[in-house]
């Protein structure tokens, strides 16, 4: 390990190395206070260096911030997952949308990418006792697609299923009734817009001090990921590292504070293999930037939505459509989910 | 927001000196790089870096607001909850209102069908006063293909709205709030739709219809990623245009011939051996929107208006609010009407598909136009 993969501003590596200091292990085995005489840099500084070194060299089994398989395991296990309401759907994702996880859902227009971000940021609130996880939701807007009047139709049809749900199980019960209101449930929506690139990257940053203020917000949405980024950019390779560097961002927000953050992409056309096909936006690397990708396609008279890309899912496609109460079950489907 | 000046945001004063050093002034400018970067570029430590990208990050954060209070403000403050109503009683139902305020909605359709006529009811109703279901605002009409006739629009208004338009001086008030603007090249539109943009604040405009987009593009001679990325700009723009001053923007977009070597599919779909493509291939119309992929991600609404075994029909195909309906129409001397206000749900490719078979009748209206 080189010196030079450290995070340190030039001045301080060139000075770093110009003393020889071109490994870590020579870092780790000085002291901060050699180091900082023996660099001309300051204490604070020499010592921030010695640790970032011993950070990464740390040579006992326990390096710092791991976690053996086996407690990964159980904490997965015991980690709440959003229904999409749909419950065909619901089963090929493992029982819903993944908290932790950063999944990236696409499709053509008007297949219902901002219908799934409406059911979830409505979702997100079902409380505990109705098997929910009484959360909020972020919803970032970057379209302008939010309806307003849409997500009240949806918290209408979702107070009314918990109503029946809570009903019957409480038969004998009759004063036990959850008492939530659409209302309430769009009170729980945290709506950003965002109308450039630049809102977006600034959001994204605050982010964490934003939850950390607002407690119990599950999931982030953000429709789409893509809007600002394929209009306005003109060098792509810096874009390719600022949203390789917001996915990043994404990530830790979803371990850091167990939520579920959900990216809708567009779609474009792509030229593979002597034919155009339609694939994702943001290119090949972005493609890497996600845990999850599920894909949204038309199938004949039916929407389906297909799990491409899933480090601990089959890759499965199941039908679903969009009704006024939101999304749902596809009637004519008997059950045919199809596992490959 | 990202023009939000670095100087500006109460950050620490070493770091303010070290931004404007390196010439980064605006927020765009810190925020378009990796935090790598821009520890590179200004030579402090990643700590310092991060602390000053949280600072100006939450400087030029959007604010956030809950669903709730956008539904009370919009129901308080906006005219008709931020609708304008096309006075076609089965579409008002499906869209909630009409077409709504703050966003882009597209009509799509091929040449003759009626996509000029429903702009020119649009712009009416809009100018109409608010006692009978109007916005009571002026209208900035983007006349590209030279198909908009005032004539037309005054027989409309005699035609459906008989009561309003018979009062003495009332269509000229009427059409006097309508700006038409005949723009002749893409860079003449965007000058204009820059200029818009001040006088919609100023004079009350209440709708912006731009008809036809394709056509600005068609003048053009450049070749084909040139051109896509011109009209991104736009894109962003007017959607921004629309967000800010709380207006509908209406545009038009007009249909080509399928290139054979374009597919709907993806390419896992390939893979899925299913019945069901091969019936999706065979159902799939040979005309497309005009625009692509792109332009069909940025608009919130499209209307499609095609011509399907002689008679006309409009369809929602798409709309975060409304399930995918189809209404027939028909062109009468008061614009356009549905012949049923009963929408039929449609499904799968249907939805896109525009058709333009048997579709010759010319619009024939035969009305007086006494004003």
């Amino acid at each position: 390990m080189e010196t030079s993969t450290l995070p340190l501003s030039s001045s301080i590596r060139g000075k770093l190395i110009s003393a020889g200091y071109t490994s870590l292990s020579s870092i780790s085995s000085v002291s901060s206070t050699d180091l900082a005489r023996d660099v001309d840099i300051t204490e604070e500084e020499a010592f921030e260096v010695s640790k970032m070194a011993n950070q990464i060299t740390g040579s006992n089994g326990n390096i710092n911030g791991s976690k053996n398989a086996w407690d990964m395991l159980n904490e997965e296990e015991s980690l709440p997952r959003i229904t999409t309401s749909c419950s065909d759907l619901d089963k090929i994702l493992g029982g819903g949308i993944s908290c932790r996880d950063v999944t990236e859902i696409g499709g053509v227009p008007g297949i219902g990418k901002t219908q799934i971000g409406i059911q979830l940021s409505v979702n997100v609130q079902i409380p505990r006792e109705c098997g929910g996880l009484g959360g909020k939701a972020i919803y970032i807007d970057t379209e302008g697609s939010f309806m307003v009047e849409r997500a009240l139709q949806i918290a209408e049809a979702c107070v009314e299923d918990m109503e029946e749900y809570t009903g019957f199980i409480h038969k004998h019960f009759k004063a036990n009734q959850v008492k939530m209101k659409p209302n309430d449930l769009l009170e729980n929506i945290l709506y950003f817009r965002v109308c450039s690139y630049t809102e977006q990257i600034a959001l994204v940053n605050h982010l964490d001090k934003f939850i950390s203020e607002n407690k119990d917000v599950k999931v982030i949405i953000v429709d789409s990921i893509t809007f600002h980024f394929r209009q306005d950019f003109d060098d792509l390779s810096q874009r390719t590292r600022v949203l390789s560097e917001m996915a990043l961002k994404f990530m830790k927000l979803a371990k850091k504070f167990s939520l579920a953050v959900v990216l809708l992409n567009q779609v474009t056309t792509k030229y593979t293999e002597g034919s155009f096909q339609l694939a994702l936006a943001l290119g090949d690397s972005w493609s890497h930037s996600c845990t999850n990708r599920v894909i949204l396609y038309w199938n004949g008279d039916e929407r389906y939505a297909y799990i491409d890309k899933s480090p601990s899912l089959p890759s499965a496609s199941a039908s679903y459509t969009v009704t006024t109460k939101g999304l749902r079950n596809s009637s004519s489907s008997s059950k045919r989910v199809k596992m490959m | 927001m990202a023009n939000k000046l670095i100087g500006e945001m109460s950050l620490p004063k070493r770091f303010t000196y070290i931004f404007a050093a390196r010439n980064i002034i605006t927020a765009k400018e810190a925020l378009s790089m990796t935090e790598l970067q821009l520890m590179e570029l200004l030579d402090v430590a990643m700590k310092d870096v991060k602390s000053a990208i949280s600072f100006i990050s939450e400087a030029a954060s959007p604010p956030c607001l809950s669903a709730r209070s956008l539904l009370e403000h919009k129901l308080a403050k906006e005219h008709l909850s931020g609708h304008l109503p096309t006075h076609l009683k089965g579409l008002d139902a499906a869209l909630c209102g009409g077409i709504p305020f703050g966003v882009l909605t597209e009509l799509v359709g091929p040449p003759g069908i009626g996509k000029s006529q429903f702009c020119m009811k649009l712009a009416l109703s809009a100018s109409f006063p608010s006692a009978y279901g109007g916005l009571d605002g002026r209208v900035i009409y983007i006349d590209v293909e030279s198909k908009f006739s005032s004539r037309r629009v005054i027989e409309m208004g005699l035609n459906s709205f008989p009561q309003v338009f018979h009062l003495k001086g009332m269509a000229q008030e009427m059409a006097g709030r309508i700006l038409v603007l005949r723009p002749t090249s893409l860079s003449s539109f965007t000058e204009s739709i820059q200029e818009i943009k001040h006088s919609i604040l100023q004079n009350q405009v209440k709708l912006l219809v731009i008809d036809s987009m394709t056509a600005l593009l068609s003048g053009e001679n450049k070749p084909g990623p040139q051109r896509h990325h011109q009209l991104g700009w736009h894109i962003s723009f007017l959607k921004s245009l629309a967000e800010f001053s709380r207006i509908p923007i209406v545009v038009t977009n007009q249909v080509r011939s399928r290139n054979r070597d374009e597919t709907s599919q993806y390419a896992f779909q390939a893979k899925l051996e299913d019945g069901f493509q091969k019936h999706a291939r065979t159902y799939d119309s040979h005309l497309v929107a005009a625009l692509g992929i792109n332009w069909a991600h940025a608009v919130t609404i499209r209307l499609i208006l095609e011509a399907k075994s002689g008679g006309r029909i409009i369809k929602v195909a798409k709309s975060p609010i409304s399930p995918p309906l189809a209404f027939p129409f028909h062109i009468t001397s008061g614009g356009i009407s549905l012949l049923s206000d009963n929408g039929t749900e449609l499904k799968g490719p249907e939805i896109n598909s525009i058709q333009a078979r048997g579709h010759s009748d010319v619009i024939n209206f035969h009305g007086d136009c006494s004003y």
